[in-house]
């Protein structure tokens, strides 16, 4: 066992789990999405992007990739949450609401290729 | 480039993760502490503010309490957080000046700008292993007449010297073992821009290595390698090395030359200078019985040479059981002390060889022989460039360096293929012939060595030239020496061989006649004073031109003032 994997292992799936957390529900409904799972995912994946850092295999790059563009949705998403409750004062509308809860389905979608991508990986290793 | 970025951030792993984890850890504190407006009702903080909050505090910026006054579980919370957030700041930028510092990733990153400077050249460069004298040497030569080089060398000393030197064109340097093929491939040796290799480290095996690497690796490229024993020169030949250079013996051979034909010795000197060199002058050494210091590789060549120029020769050495004896004979000493120059009978002999590869020993056997016997012709061999200042200043009549002859050869190699040609046929001639040749050089070249250069009588090279001798008409070696300015003056210049591709073999025209005719495809030697090379070319080049330097007359280049002229030159007729 290798703990580097575990970790690793851990802060991928963590990362698409609470994304998914997050997604669903009513896509517009603001009752059904927590601004504290956004937060969560948003760190989590931040942590699984710089855990992939420094990996020169070609897989890592690619690993390395997704990562980035879950961070880049769910920097967006949170960026339009704190631009409506706070700069424009428009407060959460159910069109705001879908909006970032689109996003972050993106976002779902970059993590769940960066596990299917870390499952062949380790199907790859045969050890 | 990549390449370090990847190192640099495999090693910011943890404290990037540490910063994340405390900030996190931070913001989600202040979310959830409860705190109180200025009416005294509750209120929370929410992540937009949170984050903004821990941003400014982590970075010790702190702006204070905001929107509202904190109670005090805030503050609390705030306390630890300050902290927190200080000491991970700190520590993520104390770990990334590490890795800047770390003399491994400096080391990297020296290579990477090295590799960038050598994938960017754009020009034919040559690969130059080993920057000592004679690296040096031929470094600088190369860069005067704007040839491209790159540098490879062991010891760190050398190559910050190489980057204080501020040679004319920029040349890269990289520290690393040029037997290692890996560090020649980083040095450019599969670059299509690579032109040669030159090996001329200290070490044989290294030199062997080399040229095995870059003939295996490279099989087009020219490569010229050092090799000081025999040995090794037949090993480095025997996979097709175009040039190999036993250091003894070429400095033997130059030596033996100037004492038997110093005309000649001139003549190569001359002709293999480098860049604005001053011109030296001739020396004639006398005839007679010769005193040899010093019997090891470079004297026992010295020795062999004398001895088939039929120079009688008395040996000196110090340690003959370790460097054996020559058959005649042996005085044992270091020849830096009266006694021993005694033995050797100073008194009868015409000149001296201080040749051992000790530069104080050579400085003090001139010296003293010197004292002994004031109208010795002396020869004093130099093994270091750092003494230059003592070697000029003594009275010696030849010093001849090692490692500028081994750079001079090699100069003339890369730059002038013809110059071996050229020099071979020279050998046929006799020492008047190249004493009357070296007096025509002289007359026009004035007080710099001459410069000798190629010129290709062919399309890309001379196109004016080559499009002339297709259409038919002649055109003679005076047409090419003639100047482009003034066409009834001759240009400061000699052709010096013509090399025609002949029918069955090559034909060579050793210093042609002016009114010998050229053909399309000649390839001519030319020599001449610094800048002519820049009238002649023009001269080639140009059909206007040479049609001047034909006819004396300015003919017009346009379509419409040719068409005018020739009217008008039929009215004249008429």
């Amino acid at each position: 066992m290798n703990l580097e994997k575990v970790i690793f292992a851990f802060f991928i799936v963590l990362a698409l789990t609470i994304n998914f957390g997050f997604f669903i529900g009513d896509i517009d409904n603001p009752v059904h999405h927590n601004v504290y799972e956004l937060y969560a995912a948003l760190v989590i994946s931040l942590i699984a992007t710089v855990l992939k850092f420094g990996d020169r295999t070609h897989i890592g790059a690619v690993l390395l990739a997704t990562s980035l563009v879950a961070d880049v949705q769910l920097i967006i998403a949170a960026v339009i949450w704190g631009v409506v409750e706070h700069v424009t004062h428009t407060g959460m509308t159910p069109h705001v609401m879908a909006a970032i809860v689109s996003l972050s389905g993106g976002a779902l979608l970059a993590n769940i290729t960066s596990v299917v991508l870390f499952v062949i990986e380790t199907a790859m290793m045969r050890r | 480039m990549q390449n370090i970025l990847f190192v640099f951030l495999r090693r910011l792993h943890v404290p990037l993760i540490v910063l994340i984890s405390v900030y996190a850890v931070s913001i989600l504190g202040f979310v959830l502490i409860p705190g109180m407006d200025n009416e005294g009702n509750p209120w929370r903080m929410d992540f937009f503010h949170a984050f903004y909050f821990v941003s400014y505090m982590g970075t010790t910026i702190g702006f204070g309490e905001i929107p509202y006054e904190f109670t005090g579980a805030q503050r609390l919370w705030a306390t630890f957080s300050i902290y927190a957030t200080v000491i991970s700041w700190l520590y993520a930028i104390g770990y990334l000046l590490t890795i800047i510092q770390d003399p491994a990733f400096r080391n990297l990153l020296t290579e990477s700008a090295f590799r960038r400077n050598v994938q960017r050249l754009s020009e034919p460069f040559y690969l130059i292993c080993g920057y000592g004298d004679t690296g040096n040497f031929l470094v600088r030569a190369l860069s005067e007449a704007g040839i491209r080089a790159v540098v490879v060398e062991i010891d760190q000393n050398r190559v910050n010297q190489l980057e204080l030197a501020g040679y004319r064109t920029f040349v890269p340097g990289l520290c690393a073992d040029a037997s290692i093929p890996e560090n020649l491939v980083k040095a450019g040796l599969q670059h299509y821009n690579c032109a040669g290799v030159v090996a001329l480290t200290n070490e044989d095996a290294v030199n062997l290595k080399i040229a095995i690497t870059s003939k295996l690796l490279n099989p087009g490229l020219r490569t010229i390698a050092r090799a000081e024993t025999h040995d090794v020169e037949k090993n480095i030949a025997s996979f097709g090395t175009d040039h190999i250079i036993n250091p003894f013996d070429t400095f033997a051979g130059r030596l033996a030359l100037a004492l038997h034909s110093p005309g000649m010795y001139l003549l190569y000197e001359w002709m293999t200078s480098v860049p604005h060199e001053p011109l030296r002058e001739p020396v004639f050494p006398p005839n007679g019985r010769w005193i040899l210091c010093g019997y090891g590789r470079f004297g026992k060549a010295v020795h062999e040479r004398l001895k088939s120029e039929g120079v009688s020769t008395t040996v000196i050495e110090a340690m003959p059981d370790k460097t054996g004896t020559p058959s005649d004979g042996v005085v044992v000493g270091r020849g830096t002390e009266a006694d021993t120059l005694h033995e050797a009978d100073i008194q009868h002999a015409v000149g001296l060889v201080a040749g051992t590869d000790d530069d104080a020993n050579n400085l003090s056997i001139v010296m003293t022989a010197k004292s002994l016997n004031p109208d010795l012709f002396t020869v004093l061999r130099q093994n270091s460039r750092a003494n230059d200042v003592i070697f000029n200043a003594v009275q010696s009549d030849l010093i001849m360096q090692r490692g500028s002859i081994i750079a001079h050869k090699i100069f003339a190699i890369i730059t002038t293929p013809l110059l071996a040609d050229f020099l071979r046929l020279a050998r046929r001639h006799d020492d008047d012939w190249a004493n009357e040749l070296i007096s025509r050089i002289g007359g026009i070249t004035g007080d710099e060595a001459p410069h000798a250069w190629m010129l290709t009588l062919n399309e890309e090279m001379a196109p004016a030239v080559h499009s002339m001798l297709e259409a038919g008409e002649s055109l003679t070696v005076q047409n090419l020496t003639t100047d482009p300015h003034v066409y009834t003056e001759q240009l400061p210049l000699i052709v010096m061989l013509i090399k025609r591709d002949g029918d069955e073999a090559e034909q060579d025209i050793l210093l042609p006649s002016p009114q010998e005719p050229l053909q399309a495809g000649d390839r001519l030697l030319l020599c001449g004073r610094y800048g002519t090379q820049a009238s002649v070319e023009w001269l080639v080049a140009n059909l206007n031109v040479l049609e001047y330097v034909l006819t004396g007359e300015d003919r017009p280049a346009g379509l419409i003032w040719r068409r005018w002229n020739r009217q008008h030159e039929q009215a004249d007729e008429t």
